[in-house]
This record gives structure tokens, sequence and C-alpha cells, in this order.
């Protein structure tokens, strides 16, 4: 059984803004019954062109359902503008998490809502210029590619987990590959990895990045003095560390803790991090 | 678990904790029990207690079968199964087909039944066994395996069938059977999960799959699972009492069950041959739904079904059995499975009656394709 979190529940047993508008400003439908899993979202904005009403109907699993009715919550009230910035993620964090697998279920719910705000605009989505992946789920490469930025994604399971792509006959695994290794290069060549969102972190999330964090900005560093750095335990807002190698006797560790280190972690996981040291 | 299983259990975790392997009273004592739960699979069966193994699982039990069969082959190198296997008969078939062998998945039809054409076509000299399971764990659909044996043996050709779902539920008698090696899985019988059976009939070539010491007659290596082996002849004793009951009052509540979900929910498909069907088993699609939501929603009430759509098992496509089949998508992913038992009553199936149309309708109402499907047919 999913081990889906208490509001992906809530959602599911008590979809919020189910229904079809009628004469909507927009309306975007991804999806299809052959899929699985099939979203219509469809929007009213308001004089000062805010998201007055967004409804949706879907057709799919519990996680399919309450990403839809979360998406219809979180764009109430927003600007177009705004609303075009939300990605998967931010669906997923409203819900407190979906599994893994279920991740697609999110990604469905961001492109229903930019094909709402195309079809708003007059503008058509066209597959045109993208070359279709998968067969099995029309996936295109721009979606794949899309989803691997937006959610830092390193295999071909996980790609399937996001976009569907490759869940059919797996003839395509190849092609995911190259895209998987293509888009990773750029985003190597890119600056460091954007700030990750702060706000909702489950305690495994936030220890996976806090772990992250030390291994991206602060070992490297580390190392080169000759030291080294473990992480210990995290506990609330409180960080153990032990310092080792040079590190552990060197004069300035209380320095390099607060300044260095703490100043990390409260930059990329959260700003409310304390870092203690562990003396061996 | 049935009650008379757990309390046959009990002791051999505590007072009687011998080895049967051991020379002492104290682990022959053991023994004897063993033996004796022995003789009641075997009379559950209708074989002889020296062509029983006990292994861990069902899937144990199959993947033995199989994978010893073709180490006692090794010149034959191909292999047939059917397309609706479980999985562990279809993921070990793709295992062999990595390793070099050549396989074969007969096909079914619509209505889920073997196709026997095919598979009088697809034998050939390199075949080293057929692997057919005796009923499907998704519809319930009961292969004619007597008439399948009679084709493979007609070969001369080893015949291997996972009977895991089928034990129990229909009559069973190696005596005049065609097979050779039938699986079975101690859970589906009200036995603790964790203890299965592989019957080998005698004279079946055969090398064991778990290498080990001598137990079994060196037919699976490793200790024996005592008291879960002693919990399941209680259970094939019980099986077979209870076999006709199977056969009468659960196939009643089940059709009792059918009918109702016909008569109340519109664009419902059964799965699976009517006239071909494990007695307790009834896999139903609803049109324009999904499976998951559908099992939520019923598990939320208190009702435990199970589900041949995508998004239960974290696949992504409806289950293999169901797109075997050919069933339209339209119905595909929203397959539920009830799965009844001597335990389940006829105020459970109204229960399940009163509350399963309102749930469809719910998930109906959401749907985008509901509303499609009304206007399509001039409805509102």
């Amino acid at each position: 059984m999913w081990d889906y979190t208490e509001k992906v529940k809530d959602h599911f047993l008590n979809p919020r803004n189910v229904g079809e508008i009628e004469n909507p400003d927009g309306t975007g439908e991804v999806g299809s019954l052959a899929c699985g899993d099939a979203l219509r979202l469809s929007f009213k904005l308001d004089e000062q062109k805010r998201i007055k009403d967004a409804k949706f109907k879907t057709f799919g699993c519990a996680s399919a359902i309450a990403s839809s009715s979360a998406l219809t919550e979180i764009i109430k009230g927003m600007t177009l503008e705004e609303a075009e910035k939300i990605t998967n993620q931010d669906i997923a964090n409203y819900l407190g998490g979906l599994p893994e697998e279920k991740m697609h279920c999110s990604v469905m719910g961001r492109e229903a809502l930019q094909s709402a705000i195309a079809n708003f605009r007059g503008q058509e989505v066209t597959k045109e210029d993208y070359e279709i992946v998968c067969k099995c789920f029309g996936v295109t490469d721009k979606d794949i590619e899309r989803a691997i930025k937006e959610n830092d994604l390193r295999t071909v399971e996980q790609v399937t987990y996001y976009t569907k792509a490759g869940g059919g006959c797996a003839q395509c695994h190849p092609k995911i590959e190259a895209i998987i290794e293509k888009v990773r290069k750029e985003m190597e060549k890119g600056s460091p990895p954007p700030k990750p969102d702060k706000r909702k972190l489950t305690n495994i999330q936030k220890i996976k990045l806090i772990e992250e964090t030390l291994g991206r900005e602060i070992v490297p560093a580390l190392k080169a003095d000759g030291g080294d750095i473990d992480l210990i335990d995290v506990d609330g807002s409180k960080v153990y560390v032990a310092l080792r190698g040079k590190c552990s006797f060197c004069p300035s560790s209380e320095f390099t803790l607060k300044q260095y280190v703490e100043s990390k972690l409260k930059e990329f996981v959260s700003d409310d991090l304390v870092v203690e040291e562990v003396k061996p | 678990m049935a009650p008379e299983v757990v309390e046959a259990m009990l002791p051999y975790f505590s007072e009687f904790y011998g080895n049967p392997s051991s020379m002492h009273f104290f682990g022959g004592q053991v023994q004897k029990k063993v033996n004796e739960a022995r003789e009641r699979v075997a009379d559950f069966l209708g074989a002889e207690p020296s062509e029983i193994v006990f292994t861990s699982c069902g899937t144990e039990s199959d993947n033995t079968a199989i994978l010893g069969t073709l180490d006692s082959y090794p010149e034959k190198r191909h292999f047939i199964t059917s397309r609706v296997e479980h999985p562990a008969v279809m993921n070990v078939a793709s295992h062999l087909s990595r390793k070099g062998y050549r396989t074969t998945g007969i096909s079914v039809d619509r209505e889920g039944r073997l196709d026997l054409d095919e598979l009088k076509e697809s034998i050939a000299d390199e075949t080293a066994l057929v692997s057919i399971m005796y009923a499907n764990n998704e519809t319930g659909v009961l292969f004619p395996i007597e008439e399948v044996g009679e084709i493979v043996k007609s070969s001369g050709i080893p015949f291997h069938t996972d009977g895991v779902q089928a034990a129990g539920k229909i009559p069973l008698n190696m005596k005049k059977s065609t097979v050779d090696l039938f699986s079975l899985s101690g859970h589906k019988l009200h036995a603790p999960k964790g203890v299965g059976v592989l019957y080998v009939r005698k004279g079946t070539k055969f090398s064991p799959f778990m290498i080990g010491g001598h137990q079994e007659k060196g037919r699976r290596g490793g200790t024996e699972n005592v008291p879960y082996i002693i919990g399941l002849g209680k259970a094939c004793e019980l099986a077979k009492k209870h076999l006709e009951d199977e056969n009468t009052r659960v196939k009643s509540l089940r059709d009792y069950l059918e009918v109702k979900i016909f008569e109340k929910i519109p664009n419902t498909l059964v799965n699976g041959d009517r006239k071909s069907r494990l007695p307790n088993t009834l896999s139903v699609s609803f049109e324009y739904v999904e499976g998951e939501s559908i099992l939520l929603l019923l598990s939320d009430l208190g009702i435990c079904a199970s589900s041949g759509s995508a998004c239960t098992s974290g696949s992504l496509e409806p289950s293999h059995v169901l797109r075997a089949m050919g069933v339209p998508f339209t119905a595909a992913h929203g397959s539920i499975r009830f799965s009844l038992s001597i335990y389940n009553t006829k105020e459970e199936m109204d229960y399940i009656i009163e509350h399963l149309p309102p749930i469809i309708q719910r998930l109906r109402d959401i749907s985008p394709f509901w509303k499609d499907y009304l206007k399509s047919q001039g409805k509102r």
C-alpha cells in the first residue's frame, strides 16, 4: 500500500474544486484514458486578472486526484504570471510530498496549468518542434528535459516516475539515458545549483539536503586544508557534526563551524539551523 | 489464518523446538510431526508423501520447478509458458530469455482462455519444460490443465503448473493427473505466509534449487520451518473438508455479489471466462474510473479488494493479464478483484453492494470522461 501523507488522503477523500467552469477564460487537458490518468483544468479571471476560480476533473489514482485538487487551491488568487512559475515540486510540497513513483501526478498538474494558460493567451501548445521519445505515453524530449532540470533527476527510473516516459515497452530507455546525460552536462556547466525551496522540508528531506550541502559546499574546502567533517545527527534545528583530520585540533575550528558550515547550511537548507560540534 | 492452524502451530514455537534432523528424541518427535504434515498435504493433493517437498513460498516452488527442470535437461534450450502467469513464473521466463533461452508465451483470448492450438504448434524437440498456471490469480480463469497436460505429455515433455490459486478451490488428484510438478502456497489455504509446497511426481528428473543439506531428501536444502509446515499440514486437512463449501456457499456468495454489482452499476464488465472460473474470484472493471482510487475508498470502509490496474503496483500500465486479454482501455485501468473465502458472509456482500455504487459514482463525477461518455450517449 502507498504511504500517502495525511494531506494527500484529505485531498483525495475531500477533493476541492471538482467540476468544470462554464465559459472559462482558459482550459487545459492532459493525459488520456489509455494512459491511465487525465486532468481537465479550467479557470476564470477577475478584473485584476487574478485567478478567481479554478476547477478540475480528473481520471486517475488517489495521488492524481489529490494533485489536481491541490493545484486548484494553489493557483486561486494568483496572477497568470505567478501561476506560470509553479513547478511540479510546488504541488508535491503542498501535499507534504508524494511517493517518488507517483511524482508524475504532480507533473500532470503543472502541464495542465501550462496548457490552460496557453489556451487563455490564444497560444497553441504544439508538439511540432519536439520529438516524441516515449511512444507508449506520448512524452516528448522537452517534457523529459524539463523534468530532469526541475527535479534533479539522474536515472531512467526516476524519469519514468516523474514523466511516465519509459514506463511501457521500455524501447526508449537508451534515448532517455542520452537525454539525461546531455541535460546533466548542461546543468553542471551552469552556475551552482539553484537554491532549493526552503519552506517545507520533511526530516528525511532535511537530512538529505544537509548531507548534500556538506558534500558539495564544505567537504571539498576542508579537505583542501587536510580536514574533513562528519554529520553525526540532526535533532530539530540542531545539526551535530564532528570535525576530522586537521580540523579536529585546529584552533579556528569554532570559527569554521559557525561562520562557514552554519552559514552554508542556512543558505542552502534552512534559516533556523544551528551547528554544534560533537567532540570525540 | 484459520484458528485451528494457529493452534496446531503454537506448541512448535515453544514446547517442541527440536530440530527434525537431530538424532536425539527431542528432534525425533518433531520429525514425526513433520512427516504427519507431509501425509496431510499428500492426502490433500492425491499424492504420495514422498512426492511432497516443503518450500518457503509459492514463488520458491515455481522457481525450483522451472530452474530445477531446466538444469536437468541442459541440452534443451526452450521454455513454454502462458502470457498471463504470476510474476513468479513470468519473470523467470524473462530471466531465461536474457540468459539465451528461447521462451514462448502462449496467448489467451478476450475471455482469458488459453490458445491450445498455439501450444501444440510451439512444442519443439528442444522444449525442456512447459509451465502453465492452473488458475489465473487476477481473473480466476481456470485453464483446462488436463487437456494441456495431454498435449505436453504426448511429446514426452515435463509439465509444471502453478496451482497456487487453484489449491483448495477445486478438487485435485495428482494420481489421476498429467501434471509432473505442482506449486502450492500456504497463505492461500489459510496457513501462514512464508510456507509452500512443490509436488514432484515420482520419476521426474529434478535438481534442487536450494542446494544444501539432506533435508527433503536432498531436494531442498535448509532447516525445515517446522511450525509453518505443521500449520500447512493442518490447513490442507481443513481445505479438503471445506472444498465443497467453497464450491457451493462461497460460489453462490460470489455469484450474488456479481449479479448485484451488474444490476446497480452501469458500464461494468467482468474479466474472464464466466464458464470456467474459480468459485471465489470476481474480477470486474468499471469504465472511466481508476482502480487504485476505488480500492482506497473501499479500504476506508474496511473493504479489502485488490486490483489489476496500474497505479496500485507502481507500474504505469494495466496488468499484463488484462493487456494479454485485450480488455479495452476504457475499462482496463478500472479493474478490481474480490477474493472470497469460507469466512465471508452474505452480510458482508450486502455491505459491499451498499457502498460500492456510490464510490463508483463519486469517482465518475470527478472523471472528465464520464460526462463526455454520457453526452455521447445523448444522456445528461
